[in-house]
């Protein structure tokens, strides 16, 4: 499976949505994500990636474009 | 043969005093929504103006030792766990003694945040283990509300005051406290702390001033991540050490830091929610307090009874983490 795939699977599994519903240009707000649905999900990214992103990183995270390209560049 | 050491009275202490959520409401610009959202928490108790952590400990502890039917003189060692000492010196163990009468007990304060209670149970646990006493008190003991800045929201909404005992005594071998997992990371030791107050930033107007003798938080999220990664590892880690698996466990007893963070550990634990003690929902955090008090709840309501496996497990400043696995 692509990052995209892997992706989008984790935050169907984390968030309850149907991964059918995310697109690059779906934001985690419009999805009702709290910060700590943000940060479950980010935990769930780092094992899956084997990498850890700051507190830094995750306020930049605002759609799951951001989390596939910030993925791509670090895994 | 060595004894096993277990668990023969416990009791708690909590102050009348309810704080709902839609009171902060009144000083803070918090909603009892977002607080429930966020934290699991709807209300927490705090002491009464003059009550200090001794007295609150000293009443869970007689509660304690009044189950496991033993008076003040047969207790031999009192351990108090505590993040809020009545004063930095002496041990808050110490008043504790006076205010029982444990005139034959040593006191003594342990300090490791949150996980306060597992490590002072742990440590309790070795002296009756050895032989060496055959009864500890084990309390955990706080009145957080006192090193909080109560204008700041993001943390003054978390916490709560009480106190919960244990008597830790000789039992069959193959019951009590089975086995025992601690860890810490001092490299982490400003993610939670009162910065001011010790030798390196003594008490001054300055530190005052600059709120430096509250509680802090440096990250949230940091925090949350190691809460929820280091609660089941810890509790595997114990629970393999007694050659048990968490199929095994009739109930986890987790501190109650956070309700997402009791039940994001809990769905990677693959435990029901009905074999979790949580009663954050009317406490808040208590820090070493937590466990002891929802650990005697889950024995007064009926759910917890004696011969059930139970994981007791906390994490906190420190950072700080452990695990005890007890045959109730």
């Amino acid at each position: 499976m692509d990052i995209y795939g892997k992706v989008k699977a984790l935050i169907s599994e984390q968030l309850g949505v149907e991964e059918g519903e995310l697109t690059m240009d779906t934001s985690f707000e419009d999805l009702d994500a709290d910060s700590l649905d943000i940060v479950e999900l980010v935990m769930a990214l780092e094992e899956e990636f084997n990498l850890e992103i700051s507190d830094d990183e995750v306020e930049k995270i605002k759609t799951v474009g951001d989390v596939v390209r910030y993925i791509e560049a670090h895994a | 043969m060595a004894p096993g050491v277990g668990i023969i009275g416990i009791g708690s202490a909590l102050p009348a005093k309810v704080v709902t959520n839609f009171d902060l409401e009144k000083f803070l610009d918090t909603s009892d929504e977002w607080i429930r959202t966020r934290t699991g928490i709807s209300e927490r108790r705090i002491a009464e103006e003059g009550v200090i952590t001794s007295d609150l400990a000293a009443r869970a502890a007689e509660k304690a030792m009044a189950e496991a039917g033993i008076t003040a003189d047969q207790v031999e060692m009192i351990i108090v766990a505590t993040a809020t000492p009545d004063a930095p010196l002496p041990a808050t163990a110490c008043y504790v003694q006076a205010k029982l009468g444990a005139v034959n007990a040593a006191a003594l304060d342990v300090a490791a945040g949150c996980t306060g209670f597992i490590y002072g149970l742990v440590v309790g646990s070795q002296f009756v283990r050895s032989g060496a006493y055959r009864h500890v008190l084990v309390i955990g003991a706080e009145v957080l509300s006192r090193i909080l800045d109560w204008t700041d929201r993001s943390m003054c909404v978390l916490f709560g005051d009480g106190a919960g005992a244990v008597v830790l005594g000789p039992v069959d071998e193959d019951s009590g406290i089975l086995s025992f997992k601690l860890g810490s990371d001092g490299h982490m030791a400003d993610m939670l702390a009162i910065p001011a107050g010790g030798v390196r930033r003594p008490a001054s107007l300055e530190t005052v001033k600059a709120g430096l003798h509250y509680a802090r938080m440096l990250s949230g999220n940091e925090t949350f991540k190691f809460a929820v990664r280091v609660m089941g590892e810890v509790t595997q880690q114990a629970l393999d050490a007694a050659g048990l698996t968490r199929e095994d466990l009739d109930f986890l007893i987790p501190h109650q830091a956070n309700w997402r963070i009791i039940d994001a550990a809990r769905k990677r634990f693959c435990l029901p929610e009905e074999r979790v003690v949580v009663n954050i929902n009317r406490y808040g955090n208590m820090s070493s307090a937590s466990i002891p008090v929802a650990m005697e709840e889950a024995v007064r309501d009926g759910r917890l009874k004696r011969g059930d496996l139970v994981a007791l497990v906390g994490f906190g400043a420190g950072l700080t983490w452990g695990a005890a696995i007890v045959r109730y």
